[in-house]
């Protein structure tokens, strides 16, 4: 069950580079290895955050103050291409980010944020990069406003960008919704559909065929 | 559900599938859409079932869900080396299918395999199918015509529990592939070259349908190729309209439908493409005439060329963001701006991974592998898809040609695709690759990855280095 969004003051960390994909968040071995779900934040951007010997790279803007604290993250075109891992969303919000915004995401990416109850905000590039030039200004100093019930990202000196969202999505942020258990209060239109297509498309179903 | 249907407008092959799966719709862009199959392996098939059965919530319908192990075992003989995390997945997929009555391809029976692989196979992927796996390259079942794309471990749960996904609809875009396909250049060529054209943010938000005579001529196992690289031009799916060649791809396979169901089913899979009149969000046009054997020279799909080409020199590059990721990409791949690509030395080969481990690709790597050697230091993979493609491959001697020429013949598994078993490229060393992402530690940790088509790969494991298959192919 995703937890609520509604509005959110925090600090906000640039990562700028294009296509950064869900490998870049989290490692496939991190996934499999002794790192479980609850164990993933460390390892968010682990090729980005640590040098080869294991130590922080200092020259990542994570690894340094403020952006230490980020909660949200200003990012490059096409963050979160790549593979389906929704450990790359656990890994994020792990490392306490609740907001992310980019002039666009991987498909799967985006779907698996909702999930999750961190909010992907979607603005234009010319926006995006005015946002990244404002922090990175301010060293971080300044401090973003994502706010889902007004649906605008406030930046440091105070300019509100409106996003849009699907009502569907922002209304399931809001209320932290249980998407299965609101899929199963339709479960006899599932199977009236089912009874119907068995007749229109047989050859889909193995009724009583299993394993 | 259609209802009453007025509109007389053409419909794209997307919405005519997209429409026969709507149980409800959701809000004015998303529909609530029947899954058809649901395809689960190791890496997260158990979690997933074990996530329902945390909750008490049954699977919904276990007959349309089928399982195989293929992220996380090894593909050594024997599957020596599978990693303790390997063999823990496999136990509770194991046992979590069983308990829930799932069928399940298992290592070493003909079933198992890349999960993307055994689908075609099998006959459990069909045209007009709505598929789902929780995996990026489910796309690739959009070859044969379904409507396939990969979900997230939240919506996989969803869908064992209701045998349903919301999802909102795509736009749509037409990629026609015209003209005669020029020697030497694969199905890999024709894609790779289509991402560097648009980008790997190109059909973000879309529905891809791949068509023009290039497709219509292209063999199966290249259309599985096309729509399986979808994805890293940013579309969730791919299509391509089922035709006679999908149907004779189809026919006998043991989960396809026979005699007079058959009949039915081909008769409803014909009406299965877009109408002349239909209208796309986008188009693109490509002259496959034009392209080259191409290579990736950098960390995204995008960052590809011809082999003939050179790599990009940052200093030609005007926008900042651009440069920049071009700088790092070249670092990261230790290649020196504006070199020959052809001629890179390379340390390993992997020919394998749901893009290019069919037994076609298998075939076309054997043509230019036989009679000629692996180069010394060179160290060069041969992972088949399936159980089945092996089966196939070794009954036409290919591991043979492989052997004696010093490729490594392995068992079926993703292997040093994403290297999730364990398999992974040496740090810094320069690995060809048939599989579809070269991105910053996909294959091990600061592993380099260069992506072609079986015979370019190799074309590179002959000669040592990065090279024109052109010049090789008999």
């Amino acid at each position: 069950m995703a937890q609520a969004f509604t509005k959110l003051t925090a600090t906000a960390a640039p990562i700028m580079r294009t296509n950064i994909d869900t490998d870049v968040i989290i490692s496939i071995n991190r996934m499999i290895g002794n790192s479980v779900r609850g164990n993933l934040g460390k390892w968010a951007f682990g090729s980005l955050r640590y040098l080869p010997d294991g130590s922080e790279n200092p020259e990542f803007v994570l690894n340094r103050e403020p952006y230490r604290a980020a909660e949200i993250l200003v990012t490059g075109p096409n963050f979160g291409c790549g593979s389906s891992r929704e450990a790359a969303v656990w890994s994020l919000q792990e490392m306490g980010i609740r907001a992310i915004i980019g002039s666009g995401f991987g498909d799967i990416f985006f779907a698996n944020c909702f999930q999750n109850g961190i909010l992907p905000v979607v603005l234009d590039k010319a926006t995006i990069d005015g946002l990244a030039a404002e922090i990175e200004a301010s060293q971080g100093a300044g401090r973003l406003t994502v706010d889902l019930e007004e649906q605008t990202v406030t930046s440091p000196s105070g300019v509100r960008h409106v996003f849009e969202i699907d009502p569907r999505r922002r209304a399931g942020l809001l209320e932290g919704l249980d998407e299965i258990s609101l899929t199963l209060r339709r479960d006899h239109e599932i199977r009236a559909f089912q009874a119907s297509d068995r007749d229109a498309r047989p050859w889909i179903h193995f009724a009583g065929q299993s394993a | 559900m259609g209802g009453l249907i007025v509109d007389t407008r053409g419909r794209t092959l997307l919405a005519k599938i997209w429409d026969q799966h709507v149980i409800a719709k959701v809000s004015d862009d998303t529909d609530l859409l029947h899954v058809d199959r649901h395809l689960l392996h190791d890496l997260g098939g158990s979690r997933g079932l074990l996530d329902l059965k945390s909750r008490n919530i049954p699977v919904h319908n276990p007959e349309l869900t089928f399982a195989t192990p293929d992220h996380a075992i090894s593909t050594a003989s024997g599957r020596a080396g599978t990693i303790q995390t390997g063999w823990e997945l496999l136990a509770a997929l194991r046992t979590e299918t069983s308990a829930s009555n799932i069928r399940l391809f298992d290592i070493d029976q003909p079933g198992q395999g890349i999960v993307h692989v055994i689908g075609p196979e099998l006959g459990l992927s069909l045209p007009g199918c709505l598929i789902v796996c929780g995996d990026s390259h489910t796309c690739t079942h959009g070859g044969l015509g379904a409507l396939a794309f990969g979900i997230g471990s939240s919506e996989l749960a969803h869908v064992l529990a209701t045998q349903t996904i919301i999802q909102r609809r795509p736009k749509t875009m037409r990629v026609t592939f015209d003209g005669r396909m020029p020697f030497g250049v694969t199905a890999k060529d024709l894609i790779l070259a289509l991402i560097g054209h648009v980008g790997a943010a190109g059909g973000t938000g879309y529905a891809v349908e791949y068509a023009g005579s290039a497709i219509r001529t292209m063999p199966i196992e290249g259309r599985l190729t096309i729509c399986n690289l979808s994805v890293e031009l940013g579309a969730k799916m791919g299509l391509i309209a089922p035709d006679d060649t999908t149907f004779d791809y189809v026919r006998g396979r043991p989960y396809a439908p026979q005699g007079a169901m058959w009949e039915r089913a081909v008769a409803a899979w014909r009406t299965l493409q877009s109408d002349s009149d239909a209208v796309f969000d986008r188009e693109v046009s490509i002259d496959v005439g034009t392209i080259i054997p191409q290579i990736t020279w950098g960390t995204s799909p995008e960052h590809v060329l011809g082999v003939d080409g050179r790599v990009p020199d940052p200093r030609d590059i005007a926008d900042p963001a651009r440069r920049g990721a071009i700088e790092i990409a070249l670092d990261y791949m230790g290649l020196k701006p504006g070199a020959p690509i052809a001629g890179t030395p390379v340390d390993w080969v992997f020919i394998g991974s749901c893009t290019n481990s069919r037994l076609s690709d298998l075939r076309a790597a054997a043509e230019v592998a036989r009679g000629r050697k692996v180069a010394p230091g060179v160290r060069a993979w041969v992972v088949p898809g399936s159980e089945t493609v092996k089966r196939d491959a070794v009954a036409e001697g290919l591991d043979r040609i492989f052997i004696d020429a010093g490729f490594e013949w392995r068992e079926p598994g993703c292997s040093m695709c994403l290297a999730a078993n364990g398999e992974t490229v040496p740090p810094g060393q320069r690995s060809v690759s048939t599989s579809n992402r070269n991105f910053i530690g996909r294959q091990g940790p600061r592993a380099r990855t260069h992506l072609a088509s079986p015979a370019m790969a190799v074309a590179a494991a002959v000669s040592g280095a990065i090279a024109d298959v052109r010049t090789m192919e008999r």
